[in-house]
């Protein structure tokens, strides 16, 4: 078995020391440790964190290879310091069947990259008409936990209902992307002052809501659990926050986007801004940071959604929604929550590691940096600072809010089951 | 505002000024037993219109045509757009064409912002309206036209419309031409009040330089000029009112509400009116109707606008500076076009 000593990295944040991984496992932490017959890694410092989990990713595949893969997706991934990764249902075909959602696991354990865990449809063919068969995806080799029509709203009270009581049975989620469609029609950006300006269809806040108001509610009358993705308001975070506090079982995630992005930024019209839920105003900025700190925001999930570049070479109605976010996730939240001193680095490993992992039972990841554990690690070099450049993305799109912004920290290795996945910045 | 037209807002006090008496120039130019210019001799414009409009196409063309520029017409439908061609790679290609400047009607707001902006083709961009955003030849015409009716054809010269008190009444929320004129009747130091049933009122609206009121009879004695928008009949399927007959007797301009405005006070509308639902024929065909004065002055404005972004003063093979903004521009009377071609 091969062994693996990084030197001198600081775990979690904390005060430097080694760890010594033999094969698939950590095998040893502490100072001083023994680097015989282990290639070494020199930390210098770095920050250890366990290997990130990313509960909502788009990998395209199959149907929009054009944009990404399994492959180019998890080596994306793997770049961003990423062990495991959940992909969404919204493929062509829909992932409403058991033989879809085993195709894409198989990929994603054949290329090796990161564990890939598929997220499995609510609805045939995400209508939001019919249930898919839950329980057979759930049944098949990928196992399926989350459940998840994103891309589209579980609008009809009674299917949610329905989804949420279903899933008890083998203690599955249900992911809802949370956007009321008849508040939704045409809509282009955040409805406010800008898109006033603009000219632009608003998504107005309440269509958000107002369904993960009535969602919490269905959660708490049928005693299920249910997971709010990509949550982008302010309004949503005092609703979360309330349902909490009532013992509703919700969790939430917040994208990196919207922890630093504005509607403002829509005056260019520039479609590589256009996303879905929209860009949202400084406030809601402020409280998407506040409730991530304060633990009412479970988790950083990406919505990772490439495009190929002429679907975002165009004009801004004509565009395609959403952005590339796997390699740029960590740095975003350095940026966000670490440089700005809400959040320490054991509350990223939490934010962005063990919650995820825990909400979609990633059996393996989210571990504590601690002998016996899963040698999944991700470490990052936090006083890097340099501009993104989209041409050196493993991803197969380049559609990036941050073209040319300077972010903070790089990820330099990651390291799945003990196996480098990325040295020194470089895929293997 | 550089080299394009994109937006009212883009324009300073003295742009628009300029505009408007390079416009009254222009406006002598029609009243000539021969309407041409030979100021853009050897220009070549296309009028790129993705969306209908017969009207504002008509009105660019007869300006370019009285500037003597080369017109190119292009609508999308039966072009290549309608069969998927992208508004990149139809710009490109006409601009490969070698065009001076694009006139841009497109159904998406920012188009034209796009065109401009985005390194696609270095042609000037003006817009013709795009989406529910800006119409700013339409402001720029509609000033004109209160201009002229409100401070005097000679009078008015050099001088903006400082204390006027324009009411804009009907769907703003759908309106290119509500902003375009709110941003621009601001600037020139107009008092502006919207009027319409709260849904059609955008969200955000607190923020434009304007008042709102959702009660037409009680703005109509304090308004210089009030200004009509066309209401789709198709808005009431979307419950903005609840049907044609109670929006009319709401927010409808009849003879008798027309009554409650001043004496001086004009009625105006962008076209097309939609008669009988935010207008009646008595109103649409009354003396205080600017309509067909709008049209008229529309052409001006437009000889006016593509005068000064594609710098008619200077040799025909320059292209303009980027850097050249209207203001630094002088007018050069109408007399000296006729000099410049001579020499």
């Amino acid at each position: 078995m091969s062994k693996i000593l990084i030197r001198g990295a600081k775990v979690l944040g904390g005060e430097p020391q080694d760890v010594l991984i033999d094969g698939e496992t950590i095998a040893e932490v502490g100072v001083g440790l023994s680097a015989e017959g282990a290639e070494v890694v020199e930390a210098g410092g770095k920050v250890l964190l366990p290997g990130l989990v990313d509960l909502h990713t788009h990998l395209r595949e199959p149907g929009r290879e054009d944009s990404e893969t399994v492959l180019t997706g998890t080596r994306a991934a793997a770049s961003g310091g990423y062990t495991a990764v959940f992909a969404m249902a919204n493929t062509f075909p829909v992932a409403d069947t058991a033989g879809v959602v085993e195709q894409v696991y198989r990929l994603g354990q054949e290329h090796g990259y990161c564990d890939v865990q598929p997220i499995g449809a609510v609805t045939v063919g995400l209508e939001g008409r019919k249930l898919a068969e839950l329980g057979a995806m759930h049944e098949s080799a990928a196992g399926v936990t989350v459940f998840s029509d994103d891309g589209k709203c579980v609008d009809d009270a009674v299917i949610m209902r329905r989804a949420l009581e279903y899933v008890k049975a083998f203690g599955g989620v249900v992911a809802q992307h949370a956007q009321e469609p008849r508040l939704t029609e045409g809509a282009q950006m955040n409805e406010g002052v800008v898109s006033a300006e603009l000219g632009l269809g608003g998504w107005p806040a309440v269509a958000e809501e107002s369904v993960i108001a009535r969602d919490v509610l269905l959660a708490e009358h049928v005693g299920s659990r249910v997971h709010i993705c990509h949550l982008s308001t302010a309004g949503s975070v005092e609703i979360v926050r309330w349902a909490k506090s009532r013992g509703i079982q919700v969790t939430a995630e917040v994208t990196p986007h919207h922890l630093l992005l504005t509607d403002e930024l829509v005056r260019t019209y520039n479609p590589v801004y256009k996303v879905n839920p929209p860009l949202r105003t400084e406030r809601d900025v402020h409280a998407l940071r506040e409730a991530l700190a304060d633990g009412t925001i479970d988790i950083v999930a990406t919505d990772h959604a490439p495009h190929p570049h002429e679907d975002k070479d165009c004009e801004w109605a004509a565009a395609a929604m959403g952005m590339v976010g796997l390699e740029t996730a960590l740095s975003v939240v350095q940026e966000t929550m670490v440089d700005t001193g809400l959040l320490d680095w054991a509350g990223v490993a939490d934010r962005m590691s063990v919650k995820p992992a825990q909400i979609g039972q990633a059996t393996g990841h989210g571990r504590p940096v601690s002998a016996g554990e899963p040698a999944n690690l991700t470490l990052v070099d936090t006083e890097y600072r340099g501009s993104v450049d989209p041409a050196g993305f493993a991803s197969r799109s380049r559609n990036t809010p941050y073209e040319g912004r300077e972010l903070p920290g790089r990820v330099t290795h990651t390291w799945l089951r003990g196996k480098a996945t990325l040295v020194d910045g470089k895929l293997t | 505002m550089q080299r394009h037209l994109i937006s009212a807002a883009d324009l300073t006090r003295d742009d628009a000024v300029l505009i408007l008496d390079t416009a009254e120039e222009m406006a002598r130019v029609a009243d000539r037993p021969i309407k041409k210019l030979p100021t853009l001799r050897g220009r070549t414009i296309v009028n790129l219109f993705f969306e209908d409009s017969t009207r504002t196409r008509i009105s660019f063309e007869a300006a370019e045509k009285r500037l003597s520029a080369d017109v190119i017409n292009f609508s999308a439908k039966g072009s290549s757009v309608s069969k998927g061609e992208s508004l990149k790679d139809t710009a490109q290609t006409l601009e490969a064409m070698g065009v001076d400047a694009v006139v841009i009607r497109h159904g998406a707001s920012g188009a034209p912002y796009r065109l401009a902006t985005s390194g696609w083709i270095d042609a000037a961009v003006i817009n013709a309206g795009d989406g529910t955003h800006q119409h700013p030849t339409q402001a720029l015409l509609d000033a004109f036209t209160m201009r002229r009716r409100l401070v005097g054809r000679d009078a008015g010269l050099g001088q903006d419309l400082a204390g006027k008190r324009i009411t804009i009444v009907g769907d703003v929320l759908h309106s290119r031409v509500a902003r375009s004129n709110v941003d621009l009747l601001h600037t020139l130091g107009a008092e502006v009040t919207l009027v319409a049933p709260p849904t059609l009122v955008p969200v955000g609206v607190e923020t434009w330089p304007c008042e709102v009121s959702y009660d037409l009879d009680s703005t109509l004695p304090k308004s210089d000029a009030v200004m009509m928008l066309r209401v789709q009949r198709e808005r009431m399927n979307a419950a903005f009112f609840p049907t044609e007959r109670e929006y009319s007797r709401r927010y409808g301009l009849d003879g008798e509400r027309m009554a409650k405005m001043p004496e001086h006070a004009i009625v105006m509308h962008p076209g097309p009116m939609v008669r009988g639902m935010e207008i009646t024929a008595e109103v649409a065909d009354s003396e205080r109707c600017t309509v067909v004065e709008q049209v008229a002055n529309g052409v001006s404005i437009r000889m006016a606008v593509l005068y000064l972004l594609l710098g008619g003063n200077e040799p025909a093979v320059a292209h303009p500076s980027p850097t050249t903004t209207l203001a630094s521009r002088r007018f050069a009377p109408a007399s000296e076009f006729r000099t410049n071609e001579e020499k």
